[in-house]
């Protein structure tokens, strides 16, 4: 009997501790804070002249396959952001999941001064096979 | 009647009133007054003593400055600014205010200074020079390539440069790169090995300031390596060396997570302050300085964990400045206006950081070095501060002005330049 118990409660534990550690699925914000912030600072601003701003930009609310490719490849070479130029570099964060890319990506056409429709994990998913090499 | 009245009773002491006043126009320094309470700038926060006069406002995106031996003043612009990228200042009647501003040449750039009756200037892939004309302002326009080549490079491509008593050109040849991983600033990525940017980058490249049409790998001498982006150079006269301070790597926390916490990338790695001997190493990408244990060691992205010492044997700084200061401008000081105590001691103009962020950014001054002989001979202090013009600075945008270059006048006073907007200060000492 007391076998049995025993064997009950270690399962028991081991069950919970399994639930424990599954982590809560991270925000928008959680990730933004984690790949982006550190660049593109805690207000979305950016630096002047090194990194563009993300606020009320063209570039977050406009074309989503420009904005989610940027995420996947990164972006080198002039751009023109609003009245100002920039010319760096900002590297590739395609080690990020569809779902990770998507959700950051929705926070930051939400919030930071954009009003945009949210990214969806599909479409992420989409334009990361169409350039897988065939 | 009541005013004849008055005078009566009062005559004497307002006779002795108006001659106070006649005594005070003749013999005061009316334009000194001017200067001290009309144009004085009280927002930079300075030793006792001294005090700042804003020359010009707004004048672009000013890096460098150089002050001629009759007072003219040029200053590289990072941004084209109408076209232009020098600003050439004067002020004519000596209050301390520029009268004249002119604009001149038409590359952006960082590097300026002024050697042998030339002025020179730096894009971000050649070092020109302009002739100056004796009693004029602007230099003659048509500009001499001295030395050229340098590749396109998106981050750390200012060519920031000094020039010896011999007539050596030293040039910035910053490192396209932050650690030298590629795909770089990635997670977990190593560095490449060796580092092929050392090459061309990385270093400090030695050319002959008075030989036209140089070209960096086939006429330049790498004269050292290691550096990743020094766009703080000078050489120092009184001793015969060559200093710099370095922008330290960014982002440890970020791309190594399990051997930095957040708390250790803000405070880690070090700027460091080095003297340059030729043909030494200065540990970059392979290494850093850590600023707490004042040690040198090995970059995660070459096996090292934040515990592990340089393998490398890589140059020491002779002195660290907190992380992230950004390091744009180095002066030493050889004028005998300030007080003997900072006579060949050396100023530092920090940009200030961003990659402290989500924490408070830091830097945004000036600093003073005191030097004995070719060391440092005391700490650092801060010299002059509040460019920011707020007291916390969570985003480098919350800053009104970021220093960005300094330069020593004639008369002894010290310039600083700063790259929001262009305002320039006059720092004399009374």
């Amino acid at each position: 009997m007391v076998n049995y118990i025993s064997c009950f409660i270690i399962i028991l534990f081991f069950t919970t501790k399994g639930i424990q550690q599954q982590k809560a699925p991270e925000t928008g914000k959680e990730l933004y804070q984690k790949y982006c912030l550190t660049c593109h600072q805690g207000d979305g601003g950016g630096v002047p002249y090194t990194f563009p701003s993300l606020i009320k930009s063209s570039w977050v609310n406009g074309d989503k396959t420009r904005l989610i490719k940027i995420v996947l490849n990164g972006l080198q070479g002039e751009i023109a952001v609003e009245d100002d130029t920039f010319n760096g570099v900002m590297p590739p964060q395609n080690n990020l999941t569809d779902l990770q890319i998507a959700t950051l990506l929705t926070f930051i056409r939400q919030n930071f001064e954009n009003k945009s429709s949210e990214i969806t994990p599909d479409e992420v998913k989409t334009i990361r096979d169409t350039q897988k090499p065939k | 009647m009541k005013a004849l009245s008055i005078l009566k009773l009062h005559g004497t002491k307002i006779s002795l009133f108006a001659g106070l006043v006649i005594l005070l126009l003749l013999f005061v320094n009316y334009s000194d007054l001017l200067v001290r309470f009309n144009t004085t700038d009280t927002s930079l926060v300075l030793p006792k003593g001294f005090s700042a006069v804003v020359v010009a406002d707004s004048i672009g995106q000013g890096r460098h400055i150089a002050v001629n031996s009759n007072g003219d003043i040029y200053v590289s612009l990072a941004r084209l600014k109408n076209g232009n990228g020098i600003a050439a200042i004067r002020d004519v009647n000596m209050n301390g205010k520029a009268d004249i501003i002119k604009y001149f040449g038409t590359l952006p750039g960082t590097g300026i200074g002024i050697y042998n009756g030339y002025l020179y200037f730096s894009s971000d892939t050649s070092v020109m020079r302009y002739k100056l004309i004796p009693g004029e302002l602007l230099p003659n326009l048509k500009p001499e390539v001295i030395a050229s080549g340098f590749k396109i490079n998106r981050q750390h491509g200012a060519k920031s440069f000094t020039i010896d008593q011999q007539g050596n050109l030293y040039v910035n040849v910053g490192a396209p790169s932050n650690a030298c991983q590629d795909p770089d600033r990635t997670l977990h990525t190593a560095g490449q090995k060796p580092c092929p940017l050392l090459k061309e980058f990385g270093g400090i490249w030695k050319f002959n300031a008075n030989k036209t049409g140089q070209v960096q790998m086939k006429d330049g001498r790498r004269f050292v390596t290691g550096l990743r982006n020094c766009v703080a150079l000078r050489w120092n006269p009184i001793v015969n060396h060559l200093y710099a301070v370095q922008h330290g790597r960014d982002q440890l926390h970020e791309f190594w997570p399990e051997y930095f916490t957040e708390d250790q990338g803000v405070s880690q790695p070090a700027e460091e302050f080095f003297q340059l001997n030729e043909g030494k190493n200065y540990g970059w990408p392979y290494t850093y300085y850590d600023y707490a244990k004042n040690m040198k060691m090995m970059a995660p992205e070459y096996g090292g964990d934040g515990k592990i010492a340089d393998v490398t044997n890589s140059q020491l700084p002779i002195m660290a400045f907190p992380a992230h200061y950004a390091p744009n401008d180095l002066l030493f000081y050889t004028a005998d206006q300030f007080p003997a105590r900072y006579k060949n001691g050396a100023f530092i103009a920090f940009h200030g950081s961003w990659n402290r962020a989500p924490q408070e950014q830091k830097g945004y001054n000036v600093v003073f070095v005191p030097f004995k002989k070719d060391l440092p001979s005391g700490k650092w202090e801060v010299f002059a501060d509040n460019f920011a013009g707020v007291s916390k600075i969570m985003s480098p945008r919350d800053a009104l002005h970021r220093p960005c270059g300094l330069a020593q006048g004639p008369d002894g006073s010290l310039y600083v330049v700063e790259d929001i907007q262009g305002k320039i200060w006059k720092i004399t000492y009374h």
